[in-house]
C-alpha cells in the first residue's frame, strides 16, 4: 500500500459513522472480519437450520407412520417435504462445509486470514439473510411447496399461487450471492496466499476438496441463477419463459435447475470426503495412503460432476442418444469415487487405529456412502432408473450419500477440530452414543425405504392407504412404520450431540495442543488460534507438514521417531513471532449492505417503495466500502500509541 | 515478512511478498467473477436462443430489429473499449488528467450505448414487442436488459471512480483499479458481441 498517501478512515469519508474498531462483547461479533470467528456464526446458523430441517423431517415421518396420516395437511406436507430439503441443503450442508472452510482454510495453509476479510463478512450476513427471507414465508401467507427443485411451469404463478415460491426464489438468490461471493473469496485465498513452500501438492486434502468445492460453485452458482431470476420475472413481472400456453419448453427450467444441481451433490459430499482423508490418517497413525489420487479423483469428481446433469432427468424423453451419454457418463463417476474409497481403506490398513468419536464417523461414512454409492450406479442404468424414478428408492439413494456421506463427514470434522476451536475436548463416551444412535437410527429411516421404492411407493406422497399396502414382507405399513421409528432415533443420536456440547462447554479443563496427535498446520498454533493465526508464518517443506516437525524417519530402516512434541512447536512459534502484525479491521458495511440486499429483494414481493428504500442502502454502503481502508488507520483510534502502532494491534502480542 | 496484512487492498508486490499466482488477489478475483459471469450470460443466451423463433403474439424478430442502428450503438460501445485501453494505459503512467480523460469518455460512450438501448426498447415496445407479449419478447428484453444493466453499473464505476480519483480518496493501487474497472468494461464489451451476433445478426 502506499504509504505516502492521505491516512483515511470511514469516519471522515462518509462523514457518518466512525469504524467499529476496539469492540466488545456483540459488536465485536456483528462487525467481525475474522476467518474465524465467522467460522463459528457460520456453524451454529447451519446447526440451528440441522435442527429445523430434522423438525420438519420428524413432521414427515409422522405423518407417513401410520395409514391415512392427518398430523398434516396435503398442502402442510409439500410445504414440508419442499422446505425439508432446501434448508437440508442450502441452509445446513452449505453453510456448514463454509463453517469448515471459513475456520480451517486459512489455517491449513498458513495464512493470517482470507484473501478478502470483508466480503467474507458479506458472504455470512448474506446466508443468513437469505435463509431468514426463505424461513419467513411459514409465517407470512406459507413457505414453498414445490419440491427443492422447483420444478416449473408447476412453480409458475398459475399451479403455484401462494407467494411462498417468490419467498424462495429471492431467499435462494441471496443464499447463492453468498456462496458465490465465498467461492471467489476462498479460490483467491488458496491459490494466492499459501505459506512458503506449500506446493499445491503439499496442500491438505481438506483444502485441495474445499477448491474443488469452490470452483464448482463459481460455475454452477450463474445457471441457477439465471433459472431463478427467469422465474422471479415470470411470477412477479409477468413474463412467458415457463407459460406452456405460449409455447414455452417444460424443459428449460429442469436442464437449467441440474446443470447447477448436480455439481451442487459434489458441493455437499467432497468438503466432507476432505474431512474424513484429514481424519482416517491421524487417527490410522498413517500418512493418506496415496495423496495424489485421493486429489486427483476428487478434482476429476468435480470436472465430471459437470456432465452428468440429465441424469435426473431421464424420464423426461430426452431421446436415446442423450441418455446413453449420460448414463455412461454417470457411471464414470463411480470410477474417481471408488478410487477414494479404496484409498481411504487402504489408509486404514495395517494402521495403528484409534476408534475415536471423529474416527467412527469417518468409518461410518467410508460404509454409509458406499452403500448409497452403489444404489447410485443402479440409476445410471437408464433402464432400471426409469423404474425408481420418483419413488421412495431415489430418496433412500440420496439420503445414504448426503446423510451417511455428508453429515457423518461433518460430525466425524466437529469431534475432530472441536478442541482446536474452543479449546476443549468433546466427550468421547457421549461421542460413542451419539454415533451409534446415528448409525442405527438412519438404516432403520433410510434402509426401508429401498424397499418401500421398489414396491412403488411414490416420493412427495402425503398418504397411503392400508388397502393398497401390501402383505407379508413388503408390507408398506410395517416398513413405514420402522422408517419413522428410525427417524426419532437418529434425532435422540442428534441429542446427543447437542448434549456433549452443553457439557463440554461447561467443562473447565482445557484440551492438550495436539490431542490427536496431528499431522497439518492448523495444529501449529494455540487452541483456540489468535487472531492472527500464527505467531511466524510457518515454512512448508513437507505434506503433513506438522506432522514432518514432530517425527524424523531414519533413512535406512524407515522407522520414525519422534523428536518433538506439538506443544513444543507450538512453544517454540510463539518464542519466534512475527512484529508488527497488521489484521484487517472490523467494519458496518458487510452488515448493512447485506441488510440493504434483503430490504431490496422483500421489495420485489412487497412492492416499489421498499426497494427503492433497499436499493439507497446498497448504494450508501457500497460507497462506504470502496472507500475505507480494509486495514485501519491509526486515525481510526482514539488515541493511536507515539510509535504509530494502534491499540488493537498492540493487544495481539 | 513481518509485515503481511491480508487483506481487500493488500498488493503484494508492494509488501514485497509475492503471491503464488503472481496475480494480486483483487485481479484473480476479478478474473474469477468474470468466469462466472460468463455463465449468466451463457445461461440468458441459450435461453434466448430456444426462444428466438416462438412468437405467438406481436411481432417478429424479423419484423423489428434495427440493424444499421444497432450496429452504430455497438460500433460506440466497441469504441469504448479503446478509450477504456487509454485510460488504463495513462494510469499507469501515473498521468491523472489523462486517465480522467480517457474515463469521462469512456463513460460517455457507454452512456450513449445505454442511451441507443433505452431508444431501441421504447421502439420496440411501440411497435407491439412487450415483456410480456411473447417468448421472443420475454426472452429479448430478459438478455439485452441484463447485458444493458451491466453497462450501467460499469458507468456508475467509472464515474465513481473518478470522483474518487479526484478527492484522492483511493484505497490501494490506482492503476490497478482502472484496470480491474477495465477488465469488467471489456468483458461487458465481448459479451454484447456475442449478443449482436446470436441475437441480431443470425436470422431465426
Amino acid at each position: 500500500m502506499a504509504t505516502n498517501e492521505l491516512p483515511i478512515s470511514s469516519s471522515q469519508s462518509l462523514g457518518a459513522v466512525r469504524r467499529p474498531v476496539n469492540t466488545k462483547g456483540w459488536r465485536e461479533w456483528l462487525f467481525t472480519v475474522d476467518h474465524k470467528k465467522l467460522g463459528i456464526m457460520y456453524g451454529c446458523v447451519a446447526f440451528t437450520f440441522f435442527i429445523v430441517g430434522g423438525i420438519e423431517a420428524l413432521f414427515i415421518r409422522l405423518q407417513l407412520a401410520l395409514p391415512d396420516g392427518r398430523i398434516l395437511s396435503a398442502d402442510k406436507y409439500n410445504q414440508m417435504f419442499t422446505m425439508h430439503a432446501t434448508t437440508m441443503i442450502f441452509l445446513f450442508a452449505m453453510p456448514m462445509a463454509a463453517a469448515f472452510a471459513n475456520y480451517f482454510l486459512p489455517l491449513q495453509i498458513g495464512a493470517r486470514d482470507v484473501a478478502f476479510p470483508r466480503l467474507n463478512a458479506l458472504s455470512f450476513w448474506l446466508f443468513l439473510s437469505g435463509g431468514l427471507i426463505l424461513n419467513a414465508s411459514w409465517f407470512l401467507g406459507g413457505a414453498a411447496d414445490g419440491g427443492w427443485f422447483m420444478y416449473a411451469p408447476n412453480s409458475g404463478p398459475v399451479f403455484s399461487p401462494s407467494n411462498g415460491v417468490d419467498f424462495w426464489v429471492l431467499g435462494l438468490q441471496i443464499a447463492g450471492i453468498a456462496s458465490l461471493i465465498g467461492s471467489i473469496n476462498l479460490i483467491v485465498t488458496v491459490l494466492n496466499m499459501r505459506a512458503p513452500g506449500m506446493t499445491l501438492m503439499k496442500m491438505p486434502v481438506f483444502t485441495w476438496m474445499i477448491l474443488v468445492v469452490q470452483f464448482l460453485l463459481v460455475f454452477s452458482l450463474p445457471v441457477i441463477t439465471v433459472a431463478l431470476v427467469l422465474l422471479m420475472f415470470q411470477r412477479s413481472y409477468g413474463a412467458t419463459f415457463f407459460d406452456v400456453s405460449q409455447g414455452a419448453d417444460p424443459l428449460l427450467w429442469q436442464h437449467l435447475f441440474w446443470i447447477f444441481g448436480h455439481p451442487e451433490v459434489y458441493v455437499l459430499i467432497l468438503p466432507a470426503f476432505g474431512i474424513i482423508s484429514e481424519v482416517l490418517p491421524t487417527f490410522s497413525r498413517k500418512p493418506l495412503f496415496g495423496y495424489p489420487f485421493v486429489v486427483f479423483s476428487g478434482a476429476s469428481i468435480g470436472l465430471v460432476g459437470f456432465g452428468v446433469w440429465a441424469h435426473h432427468m431421464f424420464a423426461s424423453g430426452l431421446g436415446p442418444v442423450s441418455v446413453a451419454v449420460f448414463s455412461m457418463a454417470t457411471m464414470a463417476i463411480a470410477i474417481p469415487t471408488g478410487v477414494k474409497i479404496f484409498n481411504w481403506l487402504l489408509t486404514m490398513w495395517g494402521g495403528k487405529i484409534w476408534y475415536s468419536a471423529a474416527m467412527k464417523f469417518a468409518i461410518g461414512l467410508v460404509v454409509l456412502f458406499t452403500i448409497g454409492g452403489l444404489s447410485g450406479v443402479t440409476h445410471a442404468v437408464a433402464p432400471s432408473d426409469t423404474q425408481q424414478t420418483d419413488t421412495y428408492y431415489i430418496v433412500a439413494h440420496f439420503h445414504y450419500v448426503l446423510f451417511g456421506g455428508m453429515v457423518f463427514g461433518l460430525f466425524s470434522g466437529f469431534y475432530y477440530w472441536w478442541p482446536k476451536v474452543f479449546g476443549k475436548m468433546l466427550n468421547e463416551k457421549l461421542g460413542t452414543w451419539n454415533f451409534w444412535f446415528m448409525v442405527i437410527g438412519m438404516n432403520l429411516t433410510f434402509g426401508p425405504m429401498h424397499i418401500l421404492g421398489l414396491q412403488g411407493q411414490p416420493r412427495r406422497m402425503y398418504v397411503w392407504t392400508e388397502a393398497r399396502a401390501g402383505e407379508g414382507f413388503f408390507n408398506l405399513g410395517f416398513w413405514n412404520m420402522v422408517s419413522s421409528i428410525g427417524s426419532f432415533i437418529l434425532a435422540v443420536g442428534v441429542l446427543f450431540f447437542i448434549i456433549n456440547v452443553i457439557k463440554t462447554t461447561r467443562n473447565k479443563e482445557r484440551a492438550p495442543l495436539d490431542p490427536w496427535d496431528a499431522r497439518t498446520l492448523e495444529w501449529l498454533t494455540t487452541s483456540p488460534p489468535k487472531v492472527h493465526n500464527f505467531d511466524r508464518i510457518p515454512v512448508v517443506h513437507h505434506l503433513d507438514e506438522f506432522f514432518h516437525r514432530k517425527y524424523v524417519e531414519d533413512e535406512t530402516t524407515h522407522v520414525m521417531t519422534q523428536v518433538a512434541k506439538g506443544e513444543d512447536l507450538v512453544r517454540a512459534e510463539e518464542a519466534a513471532a512475527d512484529a508488527d502484525i497488521h489484521m484487517p479491521g472490523a467494519s458496518y458495511w458487510p452488515l448493512l449492505l447485506s441488510i440493504g440486499v434483503a430490504v431490496l429483494g422483500m421489495g420485489i414481493i412487497y412492492g416499489t417503495p421498499i426497494m427503492v428504500v433497499g436499493a439507497l442502502v446498497v448504494l450508501f454502503s457500497s460507497f462506504g466500502w470502496v472507500l475505507e481502508p480494509s486495514v485501519p488507520e491509526p486515525i481510526d483510534f482514539d488515541s493511536p500509541s507515539h510509535d504509530g502502532h494502534t491499540k488493537e494491534i498492540a493487544s495481539l502480542g | 515478512m513481518a509485515d503481511i496484512a491480508t487483506h481487500d487492498t493488500d498488493h503484494a508486490t508492494d509488501h514485497g511478498h509475492h503471491s503464488s499466482t503472481g496475480l494480486s488477489n483483487n485481479k484473480l478475483a476479478m478474473w474469477l467473477f468474470l468466469g462466472s459471469e460468463c455463465l449468466l450470460f451463457g445461461g440468458l443466451i441459450s435461453t434466448y436462443m430456444l426462444y428466438r423463433g416462438r412468437v405467438q403474439n406481436g411481432p417478429h424478430p424479423s419484423q423489428i430489429y434495427d440493424i444499421p442502428f444497432t450496429s452504430v450503438s455497438s460500433f460506440v460501445l466497441l469504441m469504448s473499449s479503446l478509450t477504456m485501453v487509454l485510460a488504463v494505459s495513462s494510469a499507469q503512467r501515473k498521468d491523472d488528467a489523462k486517465t480522467n480523460l480517457w474515463l469521462v469518455i469512456t463513460a460517455l460512450l457507454g452512456a450513449t450505448f445505454i442511451g441507443g438501448q433505452v431508444y431501441e426498447f421504447t421502439t420496440f415496445y411501440r411497435e407491439g414487442l412487450g415483456f410480456t407479449t411473447s417468448l421472443f419478447g420475454s426472452s429479448f428484453y430478459a438478455l439485452t436488459g441484463f447485458h444493458g444493466v451491466h453497462v450501467s453499473i460499469g458507468v456508475i464505476m467509472l464515474l465513481s471512480l473518478m470522483g474518487i480519483i479526484k478527492k484522492g480518496k483511493i484505497t490501494g493501487d490506482k492503476a490497478e483499479v482502472v484496470e480491474l474497472i477495465g477488465l469488467y468494461w471489456h468483458f461487458v464489451d465481448i459479451v454484447w458481441i456475442i449478443i449482436f451476433t446470436l441475437v441480431y445478426l443470425i436470422p431465426s
